[in-house]
């Protein structure tokens, strides 16, 4: 079987999910400039240990090979051991993403006696002034010493997660050279316009030089970095970067929240793209394989305003969730298409139409870019 | 090592295997490898190789025409490379 009848079986949807994201708390003691879930405060309704285990038994029984944990921090939950030692029990792998604020020596230690478990470090400055601008004061500190920590305790290649803006892109070789002098892995990721980062896009995402500068660099790096696929819309300039190219929401890919909802991915916490919830009649694996949502977004997607354009088989029409929260059509191109397609676009978008993310934990400060507060 | 005919074969003991409409996913939760396995008859013939003494004797149990013989030798050597089976001992 060629590779692209591979893509069009995982277009068509998986028994069950790749790549699962669920964030266990909305609560966080940061409040990073452009949060994809608008978290800082708990919500009330969030699963409790009891739920959040038997979700992961429901996980177990569909054979979900391993979960990416977020937030929110996750580590603010009190039962945050529990949950890692339930899934380590059930052969649940996880891969959680943390600020690092409750990376102690301690906690180093007990995390580095887990099998099946990775971590991913967020920092999004390889510098003081560069990371604490979008992520908080204080937060660069914070990474560097929880990164201090695991390796002082053998924990092993953890990761450093950095999500692109257009104040990193300069510092790529030297976050690939902060790494490796942690024995750590890096792993890049696409800004999306979600949540609060759908505040902050137009200041913060890569200009079109960037994108460009992006690709090049992953094209000559891209083997020893993690990007969770996250920039197949750069394919369109040219060979393609590694991974399955594809808009995987729904097909291979979803999020749960903190309240137990199923979104089709991460960067859409929106009801447009709510499935359903764990909580429904026959749990997660009937919002997986029975949802309307999931069912459309399984089926041949329109080409839309892009059908006339030669690059459609590489950049695949890019982000379904860069496009809702920007206003453009899902059928049209990508908000950062290479070939300016979405830009100019944007520039005609009525404003008004752009949609607001459903929910908002953000605690009750003024949150402005520069981040002086 | 490589795998012949003459092999004998085991999953790797960290490695999983899950249905799927175009196969299988194998997953191996020490190198954290996801491999796609598409061709049902692949997985039907990892399931199973464990219990034979070769590899050739797996594929007349699963009456494996002899002239695609070749291509699982390189199937499952690629997959040995990935260590999602191995070879015993």
């Amino acid at each position: 079987m060629s590779v692209s009848n591979l893509s069009t079986q995982l277009k068509g949807g998986l028994d069950a999910p790749i790549c699962l994201t669920w964030e266990l708390t909305y609560a966080c003691n940061l409040q990073c400039i452009h949060c994809l879930s608008s978290s800082g405060r708990r919500d009330p309704r969030e699963l409790d240990t009891d739920q959040v285990k038997n979700v992961l038994d429901q996980l177990r029984d569909l054979q979900v090979f391993y979960i990416n944990i977020g937030g929110g921090e996750p580590m603010i939950r009190k039962d945050f051991f529990e949950i890692l030692e339930h899934a380590e029990h059930n052969n649940i792998g996880v891969k959680f993403s943390t600020n690092g604020t409750y990376i102690t020596a301690e906690n180093a230690q007990r995390l580095a006696s887990m099998n099946y478990l990775d971590i991913q470090i967020s920092m999004d400055g390889v510098d003081r002034a560069t990371n604490d601008a979008v992520r908080g004061e204080g937060s660069f500190d914070t990474s560097i010493a929880a990164m201090n920590f695991l390796r002082d305790a053998n924990f092993g290649p953890f990761k450093i997660s950095v999500v692109m803006t257009r104040h990193n892109v300069d510092q790529l070789d030297a976050f690939k050279q902060l790494a490796d002098s942690y024995g750590a892995q890096l792993r890049i990721t696409r800004l999306r316009p979600a949540g609060r980062g759908a505040d902050t896009w137009n200041e913060l995402h890569p200009t079109q030089a960037q994108q460009r500068q992006i690709y090049d660099w992953l094209i000559a790096h891209g083997d020893n970095v993690l990007t969770g696929d996250s920039f197949f819309h750069l394919n369109a300039f040219g060979e393609s970067l590694p991974g399955l190219n594809l808009c995987g929401a729904g097909r291979v890919v979803c999020l749960i929240d903190p309240i137990g909802d199923v979104y089709a991915c991460p960067f859409v916490i929106h009801d447009q793209f709510k499935a359903g919830s764990v909580h429904d009649e026959g749990g997660f694996a009937h919002v997986w394989r029975n949802s309307d949502l999931f069912l459309s977004l399984r089926e041949p997607e329109s080409e839309g305003a892009c059908t006339s354009c030669g690059n459609y088989d590489s950049c695949q029409g890019g982000c379904m969730a860069a496009k809702f929260f920007t206003g453009l059509p899902l059928d049209g191109p990508d908000p950062e298409c290479v070939i300016g397609a979405g830009e100019s676009l944007l520039k005609s978008a009525p404003v008004t139409l752009i949609p607001k993310p459903s929910m908002d934990h953000s605690r009750k400060v003024s949150v402005t870019v520069g981040g002086n507060k | 090592m490589t795998v012949t005919l003459d092999s004998a074969c085991e999953l790797h003991p960290q490695v999983a295997l899950r249905p799927e409409p175009f196969g299988a996913l194998a997953y191996h939760y020490g190198n954290r490898k996801l491999v796609f396995l598409k061709h049902p008859d692949v997985v039907a013939v990892l399931r199973d190789v464990a219990a034979h003494d070769t590899l050739a004797d797996t594929l007349v149990a699963h009456h494996v025409a002899p002239e695609r013989w070749n291509s699982f030798v390189s199937a499952l050597s690629s997959l040995e490379a990935s260590e999602i089976i191995r070879v015993r001992q």
